[in-house]
């Protein structure tokens, strides 16, 4: 009854391509921003800002990055964790050695950074699609990650290549509580949230979409094909450096090469399986899930085990994290490939007809 | 509007094309008419599809020259026969299947849609103005091959028929100079069939698009063909108007074998 489209005519086009063409969408994400940006401010608490909230967004871009490249434009990656790690270190260079520099120039100068590494490691993708172009940038995740332990310039000559990120300050305001990291955080993932989703619907999107799909079909319509890869390998490389450079400067303060490991990437990768390939929702729900859930077992699984009376350990739980993994992701590559998203469209199209059944 | 057919527009000469020891053409030559609709028959493996994919530029030919509008063509990349106003379907439907029916027209007009991605990702005026004036031209298109009601639908849930259509509807996007059809009657019931043969009928006639046309139904091609080119075995054996080609024994050998 609440989710229904009658009454709402659209008498222009521009009123028909507008982001949020249906007016309940438009209400639910106003309200979503507003608890986002006031109401959770005032409520949460120090744990729920620096455990949960941060990481989540975080990782939501990141996904979101992955997303740009293997959902939409269909370019399996696996290094999506090293090019965060770019970013953190880029994001740390460029504080430490270039005098004065705001920090968000800083931030946008590690997104730029890493679509540059992201530019070279997508060039084997003109000639080696899927499973071959996903060994490719297996190479980037391991080459990185050796680069920035080996050559101690990176880390300005820390031991083990650890690095302790700056200060974030912006315009004299130093942002030291986690409120104000949050704060800090949402708003460049809201920002760049938006113009993943604009990217999407325009024709940049549909050109990465046409390669994904056919892209024989593609090129005879007058895509050319390597701009067009290397644009989505980019942009991806580009989310993700952001996201490196708030993971090192808004959630964990330091970090090492050896952090951004491969088992990293493949969160990633799992956030965008989970909560649907090519859906910018889908990234969002995607990390939410992977991240929320080992809380959730581990809150949950020693309660059910007192529940019954059995001897349990912290070992326990994390086996039985994994196991839940991987049966969650079976779950999700055969009864729904499309992830999250698609069972949340799902959801919105029978409430639209609800309560008839078609 | 009676429609006139004008000068030769894309000539071919001695086309030949190998596939290592493959001899998918040889020594082909024919030439289009502006606005004519040109088709190309012949039995399996002829060579008739290669022949559209050496128009368009998906395969380089070894020997022999194209000339398309008084130039001749040097080894080119199939996007550029995209943007010197070329556009095809395939014989095997090959739409972008998570897209919508619209979202699959929109591509078509990607030649023409000038705004960078950072235009798009903030949203600036040009990028919006184009994807509205774009989708002005893309409706009249939807609105030309009737088919609005399935718009916003994924074509994958689309029955075979309507596929075709918006496949049509693809290349009609690109308000192309030259429409390639490849078999775009295939596997259609008499009324879809009636129904594409009126949609290009209506291109060629109202917008004046030259079609160069694969198709197996011989009553179509003979109905509404101004000239046809036979191929066999990558060898061109006939070429004229439909009544001509009908009557050309070799012709008639090759679709009904040696004995008759």
């Amino acid at each position: 009854m609440l989710y229904r489209e009658a009454g709402q005519f659209k008498s222009s086009y521009a009123a028909d391509q507008q982001l949020f063409p249906i007016r309940q969408d438009r209400i639910g994400i106003i309200l979503l921003l507003a608890v986002a940006f006031l109401v959770i401010p005032l409520v949460a608490g120090e744990y729920w800002f620096s455990a949960i909230l941060i990481p989540f967004l975080i990782f939501a871009l990141a996904a979101l990055g992955l997303n740009i490249l293997t959902g939409y434009a269909g370019q399996l990656s696996l290094g999506s964790a090293a090019f965060m790690a770019v970013g953190a270190y880029a994001a740390y260079n460029f504080q430490l050695r270039v005098e004065g520099i705001p920090i968000l120039f800083s931030f946008i100068g590690a997104g730029l950074t890493a679509a540059g590494v992201g530019i070279l490691f997508g060039l084997p993708s003109l000639w080696i699609k899927g499973f071959y172009l996903a060994v490719a940038t297996l190479a980037a995740q391991f080459f990185i990650v050796w680069c920035l332990t080996k050559f101690p310039w990176f880390s300005n000559h820390s031991s083990s290549g650890v690095i302790s990120a700056q200060k974030v300050v912006i315009l004299g305001h130093v942002f030291a509580s986690p409120r104000e990291k949050y704060l800090l955080v949402l708003s460049i993932v809201a920002v760049l949230a938006l113009a993943a989703k604009n990217m999407a619907r325009s024709s940049t999107g549909r050109a990465w979409m046409a390669v994904r799909d056919m892209d024989v079909a593609a090129e005879v319509i007058g895509i050319r094909l390597l701009p067009t890869k290397l644009l989505a390998f980019a942009v991806s490389s580009f989310y993700c450096g952001v996201a490196g450079a708030l993971y090192a400067f808004c959630y964990l303060g330091s970090v090492e090469p050896d952090g951004f490991s491969l088992d990293m990437s493949f969160r990633i990768l799992f956030m965008i399986i989970i909560g649907g390939m090519g859906s910018i929702l889908g990234s969002f729900l995607g990390a939410a899930f992977i991240l929320l859930l080992p809380i959730f077992l581990d809150i949950a699984l020693p309660w059910l085990a007192g529940l019954f009376g059995l001897p349990f350990s912290n070992a326990t739980v994390s086996h039985i994290q994994i196991l839940v993994f991987g049966a969650l992701i079976m779950f999700f590559l055969i009864v729904e490939p499309h992830g999250l998203a698609r069972l949340w469209q799902i959801g919105k199209e029978k409430l639209r007809l609800w309560p008839f059944p078609h | 509007m009676s429609r006139t057919i004008g000068e030769v527009i894309l000539d071919l000469q001695n086309i030949s094309l190998r596939f290592g020891g493959v001899k998918a053409l040889t020594d082909i030559s024919f030439d289009v008419r502006e606005h004519e609709i040109r088709a190309i028959i012949g039995p399996n493996g002829a060579g008739k599809s290669s022949m559209l994919n050496v128009i368009n530029g998906v395969y380089h030919p070894q020997e022999g020259a194209i000339i398309f509008h008084g130039q001749e063509r040097k080894k080119m990349e199939p996007h550029r026969a995209a943007t010197q106003g070329i556009a095809r379907t395939f014989q095997n439907i090959a739409l972008f299947k998570g897209m919508t029916v619209l979202d699959n027209i929109m591509t078509g007009r990607i030649t023409r849609m000038k705004a960078s991605f950072l235009e798009h990702a903030l949203w600036l005026g040009r990028a919006k103005r184009e994807e509205l004036e774009h989708r002005q031209k893309v409706e009249e298109v939807i609105d030309f091959l009737e088919i609005q009601h399935i718009r916003k639908t994924p074509v994958s849930r689309l029955p075979y028929g309507l596929q075709k259509r918006v496949e049509l509807g693809r290349a009609l996007a690109a308000e192309p100079s030259m429409l390639l059809l490849d078999e775009p009657m295939a596997g259609m019931n008499v009324e879809e069939k009636q129904d594409m043969c009126r949609f290009i009928l209506d291109v060629n006639d109202q917008i004046g698009t030259t079609i160069v046309l694969i198709e197996h139904d011989m009553g179509v091609v003979m109905d509404i063909s101004d000239r046809v080119v036979v191929l066999d075995y990558g060898k061109k054996i006939g070429d004229g108007a439909p009544d001509e080609v009908k009557n050309n024994p070799e012709v008639i050998k090759a679709y009904l074998g040696g004995g008759h």
